[in-house]
């Protein structure tokens, strides 16, 4: 058996440990992050329903409400951007690193030389991509119940998809923070909880004008809030204020989540 | 090195040198501060103080290239399950910056670690023995100048910890591949290291060749089971002409010699003399575990 190993080993030229660089170390995380995906299938299937089926009865429930109280109003497309987010939110890799914890892996990436930041820097890749994919099918189920792009077209489309993705790719940060600080799984599941203060206190059923005087005051503190008028607005032409906003808003739930995973990822590297 | 968590010292005052080419290993049991020390060679965890040069490269300032220069099984294998052995180590060779045709060549060479078909399978199908193995095979997959190995064979069953020793002796002598073993087995030092640290609550107790450090006791030892008084007992072996060293343990008394045939009906003489009910009397080559009771007043106590 093992007279075959090191008796006619490959040249040692041949086999050169190198430093692959940054992008070249985020490439294989990801690489290895995005392999896994479909055999997690699991843990991403029912991420997906959830959101289908809310839609599906959110719309079923509160449409003809809300057609009464807002004239003009198209409740299936105010309804799609909720779905796209509620797909991606919380739908990370972060449960898989805290099994590479537990289980080890983390320290073999670690005694390896890949930079420190791409480890997570490459699951944040895979995340991206898999909140693209998921958003197809909602996207999907909105053109199969009449929701259309024909204001802004293809070009809104994907801006839609787009700012759904880098809104979860955002949020990410909150869940690798929990599983780089803790290594529990039971931690990192319950960062959804975080999710609903975001996703209630804002406009994601009904709008502005509508609701009691205080949740009306919180949804402006909200930056969900923003980022649902930005896609929203998609649907009724180029608003550049509008997406501008919902950016601004994306960009700041990033800053404080990924400042939190990246200062939790020091501290595990420090702690050894 | 020395290391602290809160108010444990786990290492302290560790002062080795290991020269290239060469299998050392590090004996203790269980809590002793192995995996501790190969943690921060291995740049896992940063020293509380002092320094360490592994590969000629400082493990605190040229991390980067410690890690280039190192391979390293840790005590648990680390691994996905998920994974196949083959995607395993494709990975593992593309984190070390290897070519594809390279790792091609490597996963074949290394693939006869596994067994036959093992590796297209996914590692959750594997039995812990052959997880520790591909668990090996990924730490040699850059070829690495230093193979750090912590309790290698911990948990395996007797064939599949020969097969690991036979590959430990081959990386050896056929690359010259300089390892650093952990082992709380004493035969396995024994049978692999050309030099042995002994390793007791994160200090270096003793350090040398085997042989030699058997020899420091003596080359046999006679051991005798009592029931009642062991201090009298070990007085009473003490005083026997021949003994160098008598040491207690539970309700065992050691005694080493240089010739053990010659020294144990004196010792039972001695031992009926002073009114001790013997129940077993055996003389045994030295083993290291001797060299450790010698030491620390203790038994290596081994945890599968």
């Amino acid at each position: 058996m093992s007279s075959a190993v090191g008796s006619r080993p490959t040249p040692a030229e041949v086999v050169r440990a190198r430093p692959l660089g940054f992008f070249g170390d985020m490439a294989s995380v990801s690489s290895r992050a995005l392999r896994l995906l479909p055999r997690d299938l699991e843990a991403i299937i029912p991420a997906l329903l959830v959101p289908l089926f809310f839609l599906v009865v959110t719309i079923g429930a509160i449409q003809n409400l809300a057609d009464q109280a807002v004239s003009g109003l198209d409740y299936k497309a105010f309804q799609l951007p909720v779905a796209i987010m509620t797909a991606v939110t919380g739908m990370s890799r972060a449960n898989s690193l805290v099994i590479d914890i537990s289980g080890g892996y983390f320290d073999r990436l670690l005694m390896t030389p890949i930079n420190r930041y791409a480890l997570l820097l490459g699951l944040m890749v895979a995340d991206f991509t898999l909140f693209m994919v998921m958003a197809v099918p909602v996207i999907a189920l909105g053109f199969a119940i009449g929701v259309g792009f024909g204001a802004t077209g293809v070009l809104g489309l994907l801006v839609f998809v787009l700012f759904g993705a880098l809104w979860g790719l955002a949020y990410t940060g909150f869940p690798y923070a929990i599983a780089l600080r803790t290594g529990n799984p039971a931690a990192v599941n319950s960062s959804f909880l975080l999710f609903f203060p975001f996703m209630f206190l804002t406009t994601a059923w009904v709008e502005r004008d509508v609701m009691t005087d205080w949740l009306a005051a919180i949804t402006w503190f909200n930056p969900m809030t923003y980022a649902l008028e930005g896609m929203r607005s998609l649907f009724a032409g180029w608003h550049g204020w509008a997406l501008g906003r919902a950016l601004l808003a994306i960009c700041a739930v990033g800053l404080v989540a990924q400042t939190l995973a990246f200062r939790s990822l020091r501290g595990r590297v420090r702690r050894g | 090195m020395r290391r602290v968590y809160g108010d444990v010292v786990a290492v302290d005052s560790l002062d080795l040198e290991v020269a290239s080419g060469e299998i050392y290993g590090f004996l203790g049991p269980n809590g002793a501060g192995k995996s501790t020390a190969v943690r921060m060679l291995c740049t896992l965890a940063s020293m509380t103080a002092g320094s360490a040069t592994v590969a000629g490269y400082d493990v605190s300032t040229q991390s980067d290239q410690v890690r280039l220069s190192i391979g390293v099984a840790l005590q648990e294998a680390a691994l996905d399950g998920k994974l196949t052995g083959r995607e395993t180590l494709m990975l593992q060779g593309r984190y070390y910056g290897l070519e594809r045709h390279a790792i091609a060549a490597r996963v074949e060479e290394l693939a006869p670690l596994l067994e036959m078909g093992a590796i297209d399978r996914r590692v959750s199908t594997y039995s812990g023995g052959m997880k520790r193995r591909l668990d090996l095979a990924a730490a040699l997959m850059h070829n690495p100048e230093v193979l750090f190995l912590d309790e290698p064979t911990t948990g395996l069953d007797p064939i599949s910890r020969a097969l690991v020793w036979e590959q430990i002796r081959n990386l050896n002598r056929d690359l010259g591949m300089t390892i650093f073993l952990t082992t709380q087995y004493l035969e396995e030092a024994d049978a692999l290291t050309s030099r042995v640290g002994i390793l007791n609550e994160g200090r270096l107790a003793a350090e040398g060749a085997p042989e030699e450090l058997k020899r420091t006791v003596g080359s046999d030892v006679v051991v005798a089971r009592v029931t009642g008084d062991t201090e009298a007992a070990a007085a009473a072996i003490g005083e026997v002409r021949g003994i160098s060293h008598v040491e207690v343990y539970g309700n065992e008394v050691s005694a080493a010699t240089g010739d053990g045939a010659s020294v144990v009906s004196p010792v039972a003489v001695a031992l009926a003399a002073a009114g001790v009910e013997v129940t077993d009397l055996s003389i045994h080559p030295t083993t290291l575990d001797d060299v450790f009771l010698e030491l620390t007043g203790a038994r290596i106590e081994v945890e599968e």
